[in-house]
């Protein structure tokens, strides 16, 4: 009488439940799409390096969540990553890279490159077959020169001079393909990419409120947070807010906090 | 329903056409819309004429299945030829005509039967320029430039930053080419033999087809792999 082994998972992606949900579906059962969460990212390369572009606006389903989010996100000192698709898988896998990246700068006593960013994403995405929904652009400027990808939700990835993400990727790259030219100024590049950005803002209901711009050159770069913001809340009540009920204050005791342990000032930790 | 009946329903489109894109400018109406009609995935016909003109005011510009273009076609040559028959001096305006070509789409989408299209309708009449479209399920509304299917995507985002009031007919053409030019790299059932057509209070012109010059040159497309192996 053969028994068969229990063999323990070993990781991977683990197709038990494949069966199950052919059958559901045969039955009529829907599975759940995908959800393209609202945003618009671009990035485009110029002369000098790379620009990256995102809107501001996180959305939960017809509501906005958030109207002033931060989706470029810091992967090393020269290469930042925008992020469409789940919040929560965007931050977490660009936060697992940049943690890996570190401790491979560590390792090498090297500037990280944009590939090594590239592979460990796509690895990572790969692996779970799609189930991480992370769309992302990842742009930088390493050793090799400039870099622009763009990594899908499956691991798939590109190579591009000029790329956009999100639901309003559309909108964001019928104004790429019409004005974009190699060789592009800082000035001209980033009007290019603000101008992108707002016709997603504009045109499309999953994006909106401000405009989110990162710099990446050869040795610096330059996080402008709200580059511009063009749709300011119109009315605001003049006379302000008056909160009428007071809780009376019967005693007052300040103890300030002594300092038990002495801290001594160290390099303060990288974003 | 019986299974007669319903074997004659449209239930899906067999050979489409995709986007028209259609602008007002200041002498009347700018259409664009290119000649392919897929089957599928295969581009089986590529000198369909997806714009036409209609009576003496209208040009209509038609997406989606060919063969519901066609009926539509035979109902307005109906309707023009009974409008004309009353020879009272007076003719059918876009503004009429668009509103009639909404009742046929959306009595048609409440019997379950429609007409797989996306129509864009636009005219002028003594001086007053409209343009309006209508789709499968009835949904019709009128601006200053429409367009269809993905079109709505691509191309009216540009529409929306650069058209204005007072564009002369080399200007409008420019801006319609720049959509068609987009649509062309972004839309896989998008065809390079554009068709332009123009409306006046003189009369509709349909121009001879024609193809758009594209731009393939970017460094980063002769060798996209360079330092990213697995990539493309």
């Amino acid at each position: 009488m053969t028994k068969s082994l229990d063999v323990p998972p070993k990781g991977g992606f683990s197709f038990d439940l494949c069966r199950r949900n052919d059958m559901l579906e045969k039955k009529g059962l829907k599975a759940p799409t995908y959800l393209k969460t609202g945003t618009t990212i671009v990035g485009l390369v110029f002369k000098d390096g790379i620009i990256l572009g995102a809107d501001t606006r996180a959305t939960e389903g017809p509501i906005v969540a958030d109207k002033n989010c931060e989706k470029i996100h810091y992967m090393a000192p020269n290469i930042y990553c925008c992020g469409a698709g789940t919040a929560a898988d965007t931050e977490a896998v660009t936060d697992m890279v940049s943690s890996q990246l570190q401790l491979h700068r560590y390792h090498t006593g090297r500037e990280s490159r944009v590939v090594t960013a590239l592979t460990l994403l796509k690895r990572h995405l790969f692996n779970y077959q799609g189930h991480v929904s992370a769309a992302l652009v990842l742009g930088g400027v390493d050793i090799t020169g400039p870099h622009l990808h763009t990594i899908y939700p499956h691991g798939s990835t590109d190579t591009l001079p000029f790329a956009t993400m999100g639901s309003g990727s559309l909108a964001a790259m019928s104004v790429f393909e019409s004005k974009y030219q190699e060789n592009l100024t800082r000035e001209q590049g980033v009007k290019l990419v603000v101008e992108a950005i707002c016709a997603g803002i504009f045109n499309d209901l999953g994006s909106g409120s401000n405009v989110d711009v990162c710099v990446i050159t050869k040795g610096n770069k330059e996080y402008l947070r709200n580059h511009l913001t063009p749709n300011p809340r119109t009315f605001v009540n003049p006379k302000g807010f008056t909160f009428s009920k007071k809780t009376e204050v019967l005693s007052t005791k300040i103890i300030p906090l002594k300092e038990k342990v002495e801290v001594i000032e160290g390099d303060a930790m990288e974003e | 329903m019986d299974s007669v009946a319903d074997s004659q329903r449209t239930l899906y489109p067999y050979v489409t056409g995709s986007s028209v894109v259609a602008i007002k400018y200041k002498d009347g109406i700018l259409m664009a819309a290119d000649m392919g009609g897929s089957y599928g995935s295969t581009l089986r016909y590529k000198s369909v004429e997806r714009l036409k003109p209609i009576g003496k005011h209208s040009l209509l510009g038609a997406s989606g299945e060919i063969s519901d273009f066609q009926e539509i076609m035979r109902y307005l040559d109906e309707l023009i030829l009974v409008d004309n028959m009353w020879d009272d001096g007076n003719s059918l305006g876009p503004k009429e005509v668009h509103n009639y070509l909404t009742r046929v789409m959306y009595n048609r989408r409440n019997k379950f039967n429609p007409l797989w299209n996306s129509l864009v309708l636009g005219g002028v009449k003594k001086g007053e320029k409209y343009l309006g479209t209508v789709n499968m399920i009835g949904i019709n509304y009128e601006d200053n430039h429409v367009a269809t299917g993905l079109g709505n995507h691509l191309a009216r985002p540009i529409l929306r930053d650069e058209w204005n009031e007072n564009l002369t007919f080399e200007e409008g053409v420019k801006l319609l080419e720049k959509c068609m030019r987009v649509l062309l790299y972004r839309d896989r059932s998008a065809v390079n033999k554009i068709q332009i057509s123009k409306i006046t209070e003189e009369g509709a012109t349909v121009y001879p087809p024609f193809s758009l010059r594209t731009y393939w040159e970017f460094s980063a497309f002769q060798n996209p792999t360079a330092g990213a192996e697995g990539s493309w």
